[in-house]
């Protein structure tokens, strides 16, 4: 087997002091491969530890326990022509298209930095036909987007550019936090379907990370539902959505507000435990105190990942009668039969 | 037939800066039947978010109301003075805010903040009487007692926008406008908090106006839809025949390009770009991406006309 792009290997993620402890991420082992083009998302609420995942896989911060590797090494200790690989392999798309830009520069500047230093063209002129190539991939027509300054586009247009940005390095993995949730809904679809363009076109693997699973399961191939920094089911995302096994699945889908009259917003059986309960040190399974389903077993330690079929397993005691999947080898449900 | 509780008609609000007059509300007219929920949806620079602040006389300069009229149980509130419109705000109407996090007052209890806009309002209340009318109002938005004697920041954002919608309905308005007041808050919370308003809004026989972008949390949760592109009404009907059959060709792009379980993979946005609201196009605003446009879109504006019943539009299509 190959080496993975970049992995995380039992990583626990912990926040603040060690009287006050947030358990970001609990044990997560993930390989994210570059000969694996499909898009997989991460997904769960606030706190859920997704933008953690995110973070420790583009080594903004390192993990309290376990490894992060980059083509096995630690990413965190990464330094000189490595890092500078990793910074060019491993691209990232964030949710705030104001916050990437300095105001007092052309928007331009997002595109020619990356090709100054990454060496990408050897004229000025190359550069400016690798800026309007990628602008025009996303949809974006140059002479209308060059020399402005951030103000003058809309955030749509600003978050495309960011996509051109990316496209442009071409990289071997591409890592996207809540891409569109602060776009319009009439400019999400061109984003997305940018995003998809990349993925489709160049194969880069895309990791997908975001609380829509509207959004979810129209781009992504794969999901992993996080809650409290575990996951809870994992898999295709077809039959996820479609057909949720694990209660916090099937909390989380019949709340996703469908665009659709028909699709009216599922029965209130799953709404009876409101999530008001404080949360002590759980010993059993995370969403426990708020499960409608909640058995004796589920308080006496956290369920192992369920096998439910080749591609899908759920971390649920009602799936008890299927076979275990270790937990490292979550990776194995997202690959092709 | 009900009669409406708000008229808005020919609605103009402008604001006026050193280019021009950016025209964010542009000619509005629409009713809107008494205990009816109605969606107001649009992008962003629609002037949806500008209409709830008309409505709710919040328009502070370069902005001002041009002209037009707003009327409300019989009054029109544009006529209003300040100080008339402040009483009729919270009795008559009142709003929802966006933020909640940044609504309530982060060193005030909530049971304070609660009776704060009744004494406002010059009602007066015995220590027992606001202790019950604090309570109802908890109970009625599912929140323990114990929440009156918290701060903000003991609440999650689900709770606090629960206070928010409990002070809004403090003295039992005819009309609440909510603006996106769910944005902020994760899937399973906002529904659990669009249920809350559902149940109240039934239960009073409120009226209410939903302001947002999202067509998923429309469809949910409104009965009428009313569609708003760069300062203009285009279309308002019954939300189910809006999303099944759309009559102008921008809610018929809006609605196209929705992520809806049955079309997974496909990416349809809308062409173009929303027109600069200092210099709209002449005529239609939406000609200049409309696919179905003609001469006559780009010469005159399209009268908001009632198309078949209880269904506007403002396109040529529709008024031949």
């Amino acid at each position: 087997m190959t080496t993975p792009l970049l992995e995380l290997k039992h990583v626990t993620k912990i926040f603040g002091t060690k009287k006050d402890q947030t358990v970001a991420l609990d044990d997560m082992t993930l390989a994210l491969n570059e000969t694996f083009p499909k898009i997989i998302t991460v997904a769960g609420e606030s706190g859920s530890g997704k933008s953690t995942t995110g973070m420790l896989l583009l080594g903004f911060y390192g993990p309290t326990m376990g490894e992060v590797l980059f083509r096995g090494r630690p990413l965190y200790e990464l330094k000189g022509a490595d890092l500078f690989q990793f910074r060019r392999d491993v691209q990232a798309v964030f949710q705030d298209p104001f916050a990437v830009y300095n105001p007092f520069y052309l928007v331009d500047n997002l595109l020619s930095i990356p090709i100054k230093n990454f060496k990408l063209a050897s004229s000025k002129s190359e550069a400016r036909e690798l800026m309007e190539e990628a602008l025009e991939r996303v949809g974006l027509r140059p002479a209308e987007t060059l020399g402005r300054y951030p103000h003058q586009l809309s955030g749509g247009q600003r978050q495309r550019i960011a996509v051109a940005r990316a496209l442009l390095l071409k990289p071997k993995l591409l890592i996207t936090d809540e891409p569109v949730s602060m776009v319009d809904a009439s400019l999400r679809s061109t984003i997305l379907k940018a995003l998809r363009g990349l993925n489709k076109e160049f194969g880069t693997p895309i990791f997908y990370i975001t609380h829509d699973l509207t959004t979810a399961y129209h781009i992504s191939d794969y999901i992993i539902i996080l809650y409290r920094g575990s996951v809870m089911e994992a898999g295709n995302v077809d039959t996820i959505i479609k057909d949720p096994q694990h209660p916090y699945t099937k909390l989380l889908v019949s709340s996703i507000p469908w665009p659709d009259p028909d699709l009216v917003w599922g029965g209130a059986e799953d709404m009876i435990q409101k999530s008001q309960v404080a949360f002590k040190a759980i010993t059993g399974c995370k969403f426990a105190p708020r499960c409608p389903y909640r058995m004796d077993i589920c308080d006496t330690k956290p369920p192992d990942l369920y096998l439910l079929e080749r591609d899908r397993a759920a971390a649920c005691y009602l799936s008890m009668d299927n076979a275990v999947l270790p937990r490292e080898e979550l990776t194995s449900l997202f690959a092709e039969a | 037939m009900s009669e409406p509780i708000l008229q808005v008609k020919n609605l103009k609000v402008y604001y006026y800066v050193e280019a021009g007059a950016v025209k964010a509300v542009d000619d509005v007219t629409f009713d809107l039947d008494d205990g009816t929920k109605m969606g107001l949806v649009g992008e962003s620079g629609s002037g949806k978010s500008t209409m709830a602040q008309a409505l709710m006389r919040m328009i502070k300069p370069p902005g001002k109301i041009e002209g037009g009229e707003m009327i409300l149980d019989g009054v029109d509130l544009v006529k209003l003075s300040t100080e008339q419109m402040r009483q009729t705000k919270l009795r008559k109407l009142a709003m929802i805010p966006q933020g909640a996090m940044n609504a309530l007052n982060p060193v005030m209890r909530i049971d304070h903040q609660l009776v704060d806009g009744m004494l406002d309002h010059g009602v007066t209340l015995s220590k027992q009487e606001r202790e019950e009318r604090v309570a109802r109002l908890l109970e009625m938005v599912d929140l323990a007692p114990k929440v009156a004697k918290m701060y903000p920041h003991e609440l999650s954002g689900g709770m606090q926008q629960r206070v928010t919608v409990a002070q809004s309905i403090s003295m039992e308005p005819d009309l609440i406008i909510a603006d996106e007041p769910t944005s902020a808050l994760d899937v399973v919370i906002q529904r659990q908090v669009m249920e809350t308003i559902n149940n109240l809004q039934e239960r009073l026989g409120l009226s209410l106006i939903l302001i947002g972008h999202d067509m998923g949390l429309m469809a949910q949760t409104v009965s009428r839809l009313a569609v708003m592109y760069a300062g203009r009404m285009m279309e308002i009907g019954a939300t189910y025949d809006m999303f099944r059959d759309p009559l102008h060709p921008y809610t018929q792009l809006l609605i196209s390009s929705l992520p809806v379980l049955a079309n997974k993979g496909v990416f349809a946005g809308i062409p173009g770009i929303t027109p600069s609201l200092l210099n709209p196009p002449e005529g239609c605003v939406f000609h200049t991406r409309c696919p179905k446009a003609w001469d006559l879109c780009s010469q005159s504006t399209p009268k908001f006309t009632e198309a078949q019943p209880g269904r506007w539009v403002a396109c040529h299509l529709h008024t031949a």
